[in-house]
């Protein structure tokens, strides 16, 4: 086994060289190559987090900005919600004011109407009665010659009337 | 591969050899195979790191397989040890990485070029050794840095009965000092004999084919190299999970030291 056969001849070249390396290999890779990867990494790793952390905001905003737009909306919609059922109730309650004026008016003219007729109805019946009177006197006149007086004969027409 | 009088020797592969002399104060540090196989990994985590430093912001492959790596002992560390986790990161990423690159490069086929021979890192005790001294120096300093004597609390967990506390200090101290033993010899022994078994399969294809008798060829060469595609994919797994295992008990190592129990 040459690592036992030879360890008293060459162990002072192998420490020797092992220190030189490995010292090389500690001080000028290790400690000055190694750094700069890692600094290279963490810096991209806090430009990684970074950028996300500059999103989330920019979502986070957004989130709220829709947020106030749809409190706006539904703001808007209730107001006009509220204009609309105003309007309606006004113009409802205009509406029954003049159908109430209308009705009013019809049935003022109704009753006029009515006491027009009833006017008109008496008169003519009035007239109705003198001449029946009168044709009622003639009758009698001509059919038994016996002249009645006109009161007499519009008192005959008169109960007549009043029976028929 | 040493082939004399025809035998393959598995353990060749280990042997060092000298390739420029040096000596320091008595101490023979010569530049060896081991030593330019300790280079190369350097150079390849240094060539995979520096393609990864455009540093853009939308990473391209390399730099997205760099990052990976990072993040990886990253995470590892921050779950292991919490948020102080991140001071060691430098460290356990030299482990993980030097560890890795070492195992890897021990599997690369620079054998097919004659002459060259693949030599792996981490499959000597003195390399694993040191990294695992590291880690528990690490671990130890730390410890009395951090809790100064009070450190030692770490041998008394939570909970002990009084009269056990004679024998639980005593089994929880063993178990910390076996832990440089244990991460060194992990390694050294997986990557040891992962390389003994390849080679020794390797040997049995040749051998087998050169072999005078035409029907050990199919008979021998023909499962071993099909046992040896097996083995070859189950060592590149087990270079993998070597390297995350040492890395991992460091990370667990060190949030003992940190965190106490």
């Amino acid at each position: 086994m040459p690592q036992i056969a030879q360890l008293l001849e060459t162990y002072a070249s192998q420490i020797f060289w092992m220190l030189v390396t490995f010292g090389i290999i500690y001080f000028g890779i290790a400690r000055m190559m190694l750094p700069k990867v890692e600094a290279t990494v963490d810096q991209r790793n806090k430009k990684i987090a970074d950028d996300l952390a500059t999103a989330e905001a920019a979502r986070a905003e957004a989130e709220q900005l829709e947020e106030g737009g749809d409190k706006e909306l539904v703001a808007a919609r209730t107001e006009a919600q509220a204009k609309a059922n105003a309007a309606k109730a006004k113009a409802a309650a205009a509406t029954e004011k003049s159908l109430a004026a209308a009705d009013a008016e019809i049935a003022e003219k109704m009753a006029t109407a009515e006491a027009d007729l009833a006017k008109a109805t008496a008169s003519a019946m009035a007239s109705v009665e003198s001449v029946a009177s009168e044709a009622a006197a003639d009758i009698v006149a001509k059919v038994s010659g016996v002249s009645i007086t006109p009161a007499a004969a519009a008192k005959a027409v008169k109960a007549v009337m009043a029976n028929g | 591969m040493a082939t004399e009088s025809g035998k393959i020797d598995p353990m060749y592969q280990f042997e060092i050899h000298p390739l420029v002399d040096f000596n320091l104060f008595g101490y023979d540090i010569s530049f060896t195979n081991s030593s330019l196989f300790m280079l190369l990994v350097l150079g390849v985590i240094w060539i995979f790191m520096a393609g990864g430093m455009k540093r853009d912001i939308v990473p391209g492959r390399w730099q997205m397989a760099v990052e990976g790596v990072s993040g990886f002992v990253n995470n590892m560390m921050s779950s292991s040890i919490g948020p102080e986790g991140k001071k060691y990161v430098p460290f356990v990423f030299s482990l993980f990485m030097f560890i890795l690159v070492a195992n890897f490069m021990g599997m690369m086929p620079f054998g097919i070029v004659p002459g060259v021979h693949t030599f792996t890192v981490t499959s000597h005790f003195t390399i694993t050794g040191i990294l695992a001294l590291m880690s528990f120096s690490i671990v130890l300093i730390v410890g009395f840095w951090k809790h100064k004597l009070h450190f030692f609390s770490l041998f008394v967990p939570h909970g002990t009965p009084w009269w056990l506390l004679w024998l639980i200090p005593v089994i929880e101290l063993f178990s910390f000092m076996v832990r440089p033993f244990s991460l060194a010899l992990r390694l050294f022994v997986a990557m040891m004999a992962g390389h003994v078994l390849m080679k020794v399969l390797a040997g049995f294809v040749i051998n087998g084919i050169n072999a005078e008798a035409l029907w050990v060829a199919p008979l021998v060469s023909v499962p071993s190299f099909i046992l040896m595609i097996g083995i070859t994919m189950l060592e590149l797994l087990v270079c993998a999970i070597q390297a995350y295992v040492f890395a991992l008990l460091t990370s667990l190592y060190i949030n003992d030291a940190v965190n106490l129990h």
